[in-house]
């Protein structure tokens, strides 16, 4: 057990590099930048697939104590945020989708508006604005948490009790965060596009609800369904790996946390835009 | 006990201790070091000597950095989830306790016998119960560890360690920061454990503690080790330890006699 995280953090161990003296060159800066980076990869790709086996390896064991740990974590990533997501899902639909609704139907290009909407709300805005919400909400949470669990000792603690800390600290995380993120992209996307029709209606657009919602739905095809599901669990699920990553890396001190915390925040905005490129391509091979 | 009284409960040959916090730094030694089921060892040594290292690594939490340490005859770099059962017939007492502090003193408790036994909360309380009575930690059950005192914060971390029933119990400095009364209890509880606790209903336990004052351990019955310069020396039992002319085991125990003027 202990052995799993010595991999993801003492043979990636970036604060040498973080810790270095100030680089002669801007060529020095820039391989040392360079092997930070590369070192961060190669420690979130070791945590995340450590994870990984975990999840599936360990699926069934000591449920009793996991499960009720999962469901803690959906209700804090995902049912706990949902008045914020209204919020932001209203505010998505009278800003965009609105004004989008009311400037195609101003040229007459409503032919367009189902197309139009899936590939704004459904595929692009709706899953990266809901993982960039969990991760400001929830993400720099598990930094702290797990940080300060590494300086109180709860991990060596876990381990002198038989309890593997990644089964235990890191698994109900990303669970959680990735089925959370998901529900939380489809509550978004429905009540955004929902909202945004309230809009354009109000604005008096020639478009009836029936035309409006059948053009989305003709729009859309299963691979949209499919594709979306397997885009949010991703983001969730790396989303958490960062954060559990950079909270577990070290014991944190009080004047670290804001910096972890940023960092942890950064790189997940990265992994998110990077998994996002991704399925664009994706989409535009199929 | 353990099922072959023949076979030591924990040795150490030609060990190499290295701290927990940085492996590439080496604070024990070439320790070589039987303990034979049923023996009570008391690990002196200053800050810094390496003690909480020296018992992580007994306990099977950190490979050695040279040499062979066994549990009940196992060899703890082996160690892996198929070998879980022998760790789990050690006991670890942190110093402070470590106790999670998002659970209440009774989670925190029965956190190990549901994760290993997989048992719901329920069902585990029976026996948690009982526990914290022996303990007399009823009163704060339902308290987390963050508004209870340091002294009833770390006889939860015993009651903690004890709900798995362990043969062997390893305890970092338990008396250190506490109470008079409080150190009373541990030295009388401690002592009932190593003879066999009768609610417990267990044999003798095989016990190591670590101290930086080592006149609450006058016993004839306990064996005691000092860490000092990276060396591990055996000093005997209590009668060798008085005449030691060890500097460090003189300072040792002078600071029993200076709080004590």
């Amino acid at each position: 057990m202990r052995g799993n995280l010595a991999k993801a953090f003492e043979l990636t161990n970036t604060q040498v590099f973080r810790r270095a003296a100030l680089p002669k060159s801007y060529t020095d800066l820039l391989g040392r930048k360079l092997f930070l980076f590369l070192l961060t990869v190669q420690g979130l790709g070791a945590f995340a697939l450590i994870t990984l086996g975990v999840i599936l390896r360990k699926y069934g064991v000591a449920k009793n104590v996991i499960h009720p740990r999962i469901r803690q974590e959906i209700a804090r990533a995902g049912v706990a945020l949902m008045p914020m997501f209204l919020f932001v899902a209203l505010a998505l639909g009278f800003l965009v989708v609105g004004q989008t609704v009311s400037a195609l139907a101003k040229v007459g290009a409503t032919n367009y508006l189902g197309s139009t909407m899936v590939i704004v709300i459904v595929r692009e805005l709706g899953p990266l604005l809901a993982a960039m919400l969990v991760l400001a909400r929830v993400g720099t949470a598990h930094v702290i948490e797990l940080g300060t669990a590494r300086a109180t000792g709860e991990v060596e603690a876990l381990e002198a009790l038989g309890i593997d800390p990644v089964h235990y600290l890191i698994v109900p995380r990303v669970i959680g965060m990735a089925l959370g993120v998901f529900s939380l992209t489809v509550y978004l996307i429905i009540v955004a596009l929902g909202s945004g029709y309230l809009f354009a209606f109000l604005q008096d657009v020639p478009l009836t609800p029936g035309d409006y919602f059948k053009q989305i739905t003709e729009a859309l095809n299963w691979l949209d369904f499919a594709l979306l599901a397997l885009k949010t669990i991703a983001f969730g699920f790396f989303i958490a790996i960062v954060t559990c990553y950079h909270g577990l890396a070290q014991p944190l001190r009080l004047e670290e946390v804001s910096r972890v915390a940023v960092r942890a925040v950064t790189q997940g905005v990265i992994v998110c835009v990077l998994i996002d490129a991704l399925f664009i391509v994706l989409y535009l091979l199929t | 006990m353990s099922e072959d009284q023949n076979i030591p409960a924990i040795e150490m040959r030609g060990v190499n201790v290295a701290a927990m916090r940085d492996a590439s730094f080496t604070v024990v030694e070439d320790v070589n070091w039987p303990v034979a089921a049923g023996e009570f060892w008391v690990i002196a040594g200053q800050e810094h000597s390496g003690k909480s290292d020296l018992l992580m690594l007994a306990a099977g939490l950190m490979p050695p950095a040279a040499g062979c340490c066994k549990l009940f005859g196992n060899d703890t770099r082996t160690f892996g989830e198929a070998e879980l059962a022998e760790r789990l017939r050690v006991g670890f007492v942190f110093q402070g306790g470590q106790l999670f502090n998002q659970l209440t003193i009774a989670e925190n408790v029965a956190l190990p016998l549901c994760y290993q036994k997989n048992l719901t909360p329920g069902a585990a309380m029976p026996g948690v119960n009982g526990l914290l009575e022996l303990m007399e930690l009823s009163p704060l059950a339902d308290v987390t560890p963050a508004d209870v005192a340091a002294n009833w914060r770390q006889r939860a971390a015993l009651a903690r360690a004890l709900i798995l029933r362990p043969e062997v119990l390893l305890l970092d400095n338990p008396l250190a920061g506490l109470g008079a009364r409080h150190r009373q209890w541990w030295l009388h509880f401690l002592d009932q454990l190593s003879r066999g606790h009768r609610q417990l209903e267990g044999g003798p336990m095989t016990m190591v503690v670590t101290a930086d004052d080592l006149h609450p351990w006058r016993n004839a019955r306990r064996k005691f080790a000092l860490l000092r310069d990276k060396q591990f020396i055996p000093l005997g039992a209590w009668n060798q330890v008085e005449t030691a002319s060890d500097p460090i085991v003189k300072e040792l125990l002078a600071v029993q006699l200076e709080t004590t003027i």
